[in-house]
């Protein structure tokens, strides 16, 4: 056994919190020098809210095809070849114009009223999720029967991923964003990861099929790599079931948490949509999205940062910044938090952000209604918070009703 | 006020079709289309967090 290592400061919580330390770099420097978890030199951490949504909105200055990944000490060591092969396709690795290029073939299928079409299949699939939890009996986890499957389901059917194999490729995400497992085993997984989609792809190519991958290779088969698709089927496999997934599950919680909030998210359903906006917001699950490099020198909160160097961005630190949000560290659904950063911002704003919405909107108020008297089965400080994950969530919520 | 939006800019992330539906539309590739180009001063706030929010500053308020 290697020992975890140490969490950067920009993944450190107390429960839903961001560390203090986090919130006083915020309310102090503004930047601060902190190791990564990708080796190399210590990075940039950017907190407020203004200067985190200033370096995603200029992929010129801040650039995510500059962010190479450092060789790791424990290997394996990659050829340039292979690193290449690694990013095709996968947007977050591009500045436009080669992201923009990526990014327009899969706009239409994330449009808001494409989202609409989806709905009621999505109804569908939280409705049978939720039989299941009430056939089977209390107390239930609610990750493994409600926030890991509903999210699951929805993007292997969009993608033309067999929902049979979901216990391989979650097991996989799990060890690939859980950042306490050695980089070596992490990066065996990505290529596990690609040898699973190649597969899938081929078999596509033979038959595309009316899903997300057969789309790609009908009206974009002559203008993407074999790489290429392998990596857009890659990356959306485990952003779309990851994050809402642990939104669920850790959304959940922070609800049971606010029994007056819980109440109105069950009973009004004008709350809902404000709702899953203050819990983005408040919750900040991705801790930090991807890193961006420097491409000359900038200036952020009166720090200096030269050309080509690592700049790493605190999510829930700009999210409950006082100069974004007055009492930033409340959890309050009735204001709705336009404005958050939760989903990123700029050209790389989350592609799946539609559907995440659609499918919190629908599961959430579905959950309370069906069990009205949702309570937590476990004391409240014995609640398994996922700590080293890449995405912040709960490994585990056990409910009664 | 006018609005003005740029669509080689535009990502699709339909935060303006969310936020302001009876302003903002996307065509078939998700790409923002103007249904107005004159804001009424009573939708002005409305359309300014629209513009504010856009991901890709693909929209404008033309201040006249």
């Amino acid at each position: 056994m290697t020992e975890a290592p140490a969490l950067p400061l920009y993944m450190q919580r107390e429960q839903f919190d961001p560390v203090d330390e986090l919130v006083q770099t915020r309310d102090n420097d503004g930047v601060t020098r902190v190791p990564t978890l990708f080796g190399g030199p210590p990075a940039y951490l950017v907190t407020r809210y203004e200067d985190v949504r200033e370096v995603l909105s200029d992929a010129v200055r801040f650039s995510n095809a500059r962010t190479r990944p450092f060789q790791q000490p424990d290997g394996p060591h990659f050829t340039d070849e292979e690193l290449e092969q690694m990013r095709a396709g996968q947007m977050l690795a591009f500045d436009p114009p080669d992201h923009t290029r990526l990014r327009r073939m899969l706009t239409p299928e994330f449009t808001v009223r494409r989202m609409r079409r989806l709905e009621p299949r999505i109804v569908e699939i939280v409705d049978a999720a939720l039989d299941d939890i009430e056939r089977a009996g209390k107390p239930a986890d609610l990750v493994s029967t409600f926030a890991m499957p509903v999210p699951s389901l929805v993007i292997c059917e969009l993608l033309g991923v067999p929902y049979a194999d979901r216990a391989e490729f979650q097991e996989r995400t799990g060890r690939l964003l859980d950042v306490s497992v050695p980089m070596r085993e992490r990066m065996a997984v990505v290529r596990e990861n690609r040898a699973y989609m190649a597969r899938l792809v081929d078999g596509a190519m033979a038959a595309p099929g009316e899903d997300m991958i057969g789309m790609l290779i009908r009206e974009h088969g002559d203008d993407l790599s074999h790489h290429e698709l392998i990596g857009i089927a890659s990356l959306l496999l485990v952003a779309g079931h990851e994050t809402t997934s642990n939104m669920l599950g850790l959304g959940t919680l922070a609800l049971l948490r606010h029994p007056d909030q819980l109440a109105l998210v069950r009973d009004d359903p004008a709350m809902v949509g404000p709702a899953v906006e203050e819990l983005l917001r408040w919750l900040s699950i991705v801790h930090s999205g991807v890193p961006r490099t420097t491409t000359t020198e900038v200036e952020i909160a009166g720090h200096t940062i030269p050309a080509g160097e690592l700049v790493v961005l605190a999510l829930p630190a700009a999210n409950r910044d006082p100069a974004f949000i007055t009492d930033p560290g409340r959890l309050d659904i009735n204001r709705g938090a336009p404005g958050h950063v939760a989903f990123g911002h700029g050209v790389h704003h989350c592609l799946g952000a539609p559907l995440a919405r659609m499918e919190m909107r629908i599961a959430f108020p579905a959950l309370l209604r069906r069990f009205p008297n949702l309570a937590l089965a476990a004391p409240d400080d014995e609640v398994d918070f996922h700590t080293y994950n890449a995405i912040y969530g709960l490994r585990s919520l056990p409910i009664t009703w | 006020m006018k609005i003005a939006a740029d669509r080689d800019t535009c990502i699709g992330a339909g935060m303006c079709v969310l936020t302001a539906p009876a302003f903002f539309d996307q065509d078939d590739d998700g790409i923002v289309q103007l249904l107005v180009e004159d804001v009424s001063p009573g939708d002005a706030d409305v359309a300014r967090q629209a513009v504010a929010l856009c991901p890709s500053g693909a929209l404008r308020v033309l201040d006249d």
